[in-house]
């Protein structure tokens, strides 16, 4: 049941995206949703589909897996496009019907408006689906690192990103575990009225908080038994370092945005 | 009054690309008053199959009754079902949550319920047949020892009063004084309360002194379901699937093998014992 949700999922294939380093990827999809907001005219959009599909291409990862993204947010789809649809001003009209009226303009703004919302979740759900959460942390701290000059904990910042990260699953089985376990006592956590609901949840709740503080102890311990002091003077076993492929990227995403800014004035 | 399984069938995260069949076409019938060991190496289904017996995890396929009746026909009390057929977990003493060891306990009976007063006889039973000590019932249940807070938990199953009680590796964790306590109480209840046990473990030689039928489980399906002695003369097959039969059994193959007892059937301690006393001719204690 809860185990459902996914947070994050990678997908572990062999591909060229997943070899890439983790600040290529963050930039690409930095560049790539600037792209999306950037673009006008179906040139631009196509550009940015072929984009879009030689990176699912590349990836190895099935289709599926970046449209389940989509199952989440399919009411917000259809809302805004409802809401383009109708409520755009334009000189073509193409229906009226007292005081709703659909324009040339209303159609294409509601239809870019989808492809702009469902290219963002995919494209983005590519660069999660193909880096593991803890090359992504590595990645923003890298990239990140400049900030240091100004005293922002980059390396406290991305540490508790990447344990926050990896304590997703664990505590979501937790959940999953200690639910079931009430509901062997009888516990409901689905039927009564809003005030009886919460009530309900402090079977769950107090166990899970006990156990989130001791795996918290556990795990500062483990890592001040190791001799953890924090980021200063700390090397990395797998330092990050750019190959030639991510200089290659580099370049394809500039002549991409290049392109669609371009495209813009046509 | 039983309950049987019929073909059942497991598989997590059905449709996606991390499925994992967990159980593979499972039949079993489990007899009212029975004490049933369930071993089987890590990953191989035990805690799903249990899961299913009260309906916490729904079979993807085939049909389980309880007491005759499907649990799977819509109008079917599953609430009714968890408190006939109690279900204590692996590290119960992780689910503890109330401010006092007497109120969670009390928590199972309320849910079933029962009004304040017979709630709290219930835990005070529960909490006495369990052995704890009167002075702790009113202390928070996170002050206790390990070997308590599970008690505790126990007893939190127990003060619902089912008439099938079934424990996840009761004994995981806990030093060789506290797991003998566990599964002589365990053991206890069996005799006393009259009800069914069934007692998950990995340990052989746990589950061979109390039990009275063992079924192995290995990758999501039963290979073994028969008396601790039936079991165990397939010793060489449990050690291809990462078990094995209590030290005894191979004492006694061996000793059977150098003709020196004839019966090499025993799987305690206890038993072994006697049939090697009898194979000396002799009776009384060594
Ligand atoms: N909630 C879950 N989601 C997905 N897979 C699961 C889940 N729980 C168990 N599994 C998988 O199902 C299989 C059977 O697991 P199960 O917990 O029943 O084994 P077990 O015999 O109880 O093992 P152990 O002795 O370690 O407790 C394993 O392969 C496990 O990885
Ligand atoms: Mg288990």
């Amino acid at each position: 049941m809860i185990r459902d949700i996914t947070i994050g999922q990678y997908y572990p294939a062999d591909s060229v995206i997943h070899r890439l380093d983790p600040r290529v990827k963050l930039m690409g999809a930095l560049l790539y949703m600037v792209s999306l907001f950037l673009f006008q005219g179906l040139a631009g959009l196509l550009l940015i589909t072929v984009f879009l599909a030689a990176c699912i291409g590349l990836s190895k990862v099935p289709l599926s897996y970046m449209v389940r993204g989509l199952r989440a947010i399919v009411a917000l789809l259809v809302f805004t496009s409802v809401f383009h649809l109708f409520l755009t001003p334009g000189e073509h009209v193409l229906f009226r019907f007292g005081i709703v009226s659909i324009t040339m303009e209303g159609v294409a703004n509601a239809v870019f408006m989808l492809f702009r919302l469902i290219y963002l979740i995919v494209g983005t759900s590519i660069m999660t689906l193909a880096t593991t959460p803890n090359a992504l942390t590595d990645g923003l701290e890298k990239a990140l690192r400049p900030l240091e000059k100004i005293r922002v904990p980059v390396h406290a910042i991305a540490m508790m990103m990447s344990i926050a990260l990896r304590f997703i699953p664990i505590l979501i089985e937790e959940v999953d575990l200690i639910m079931k376990a009430q509901m062997a006592r009888g516990a409901d956590f689905e039927n009564g009225s809003l005030i009886k609901r919460v009530k309900n949840m402090i079977p769950l709740l107090v166990p899970l908080f006990v156990s989130a503080f001791r795996r918290a102890d556990d795990l500062a311990m483990a890592m001040e038994a190791r001799c953890y002091v924090g980021g200063a003077g700390r090397t990395k076993m797998k330092p990050l370092r750019y190959a030639k492929r991510d200089y290659v990227a580099y370049l394809i995403l500039a002549a991409y945005l290049a392109g669609v800014i371009a495209l813009r004035a046509v | 009054m039983s309950i049987i399984l019929d073909k059942v069938d497991y598989v997590y995260s059905a449709d996606s690309a991390y499925e994992i069949r967990a159980l593979n076409k499972i039949s079993l019938t489990i007899e009212d008053g029975a004490f049933i060991g369930i071993i089987g190496h890590t990953g191989s289904g035990k805690s799903t199959l249990i899961q299913h017996l009260n309906g916490l995890l729904k079979a993807t396929s085939g049909g389980i009754y309880f007491n005759g009746r499907d649990i799977y026909e819509p109008d079917y009390d599953l609430s009714r079902l968890r408190m006939q057929v109690g279900l204590v977990f692996q590290y119960p003493e992780h689910q503890l949550f109330a401010t006092t060891v007497f109120d969670d306990v009390c928590f199972g009976p309320m849910n079933q319920g029962l009004d304040k007063n017979e709630a709290g006889l219930r835990a005070f039973e529960a909490l006495k047949n369990v052995g704890m000590a009167e002075e702790v019932y009113y202390q928070s249940p996170f002050h206790l020892s390990g070997g308590q807070k599970r008690r505790v938990a126990i007893a939190g199953v127990l003060a619902m009063k089912p008439e099938v009680l079934i424990l996840d590796e009761p004994t995981a964790g806990l030093d060789p004084k506290g797991r003998d306590e566990i599964l002589d109480l365990i053991a206890d209840m069996h005799q006393k309360l009259g009800i069914t046990v069934i007692l998950v473990s990995h340990s052989m030689e746990d589950v061979a002194k109390y039990v009275q039928r063992i079924i192995v489980m290995n990758d999501g399906s039963v290979l073994y379901d028969g008396t601790p002695k039936e079991v165990f003369s397939h010793y060489r097959e449990l050690e291809a699937v990462s078990l094995a039969a209590p030290q005894v059994t191979y004492l006694m193959h061996e000793l059977r093998a150098a003709g020196i007892v004839a019966d090499d059937g025993a799987t305690t301690v206890e038993e072994a014992k006697e049939s090697i006393l009898k194979a000396f001719g002799r009776k009384g204690s060594v």
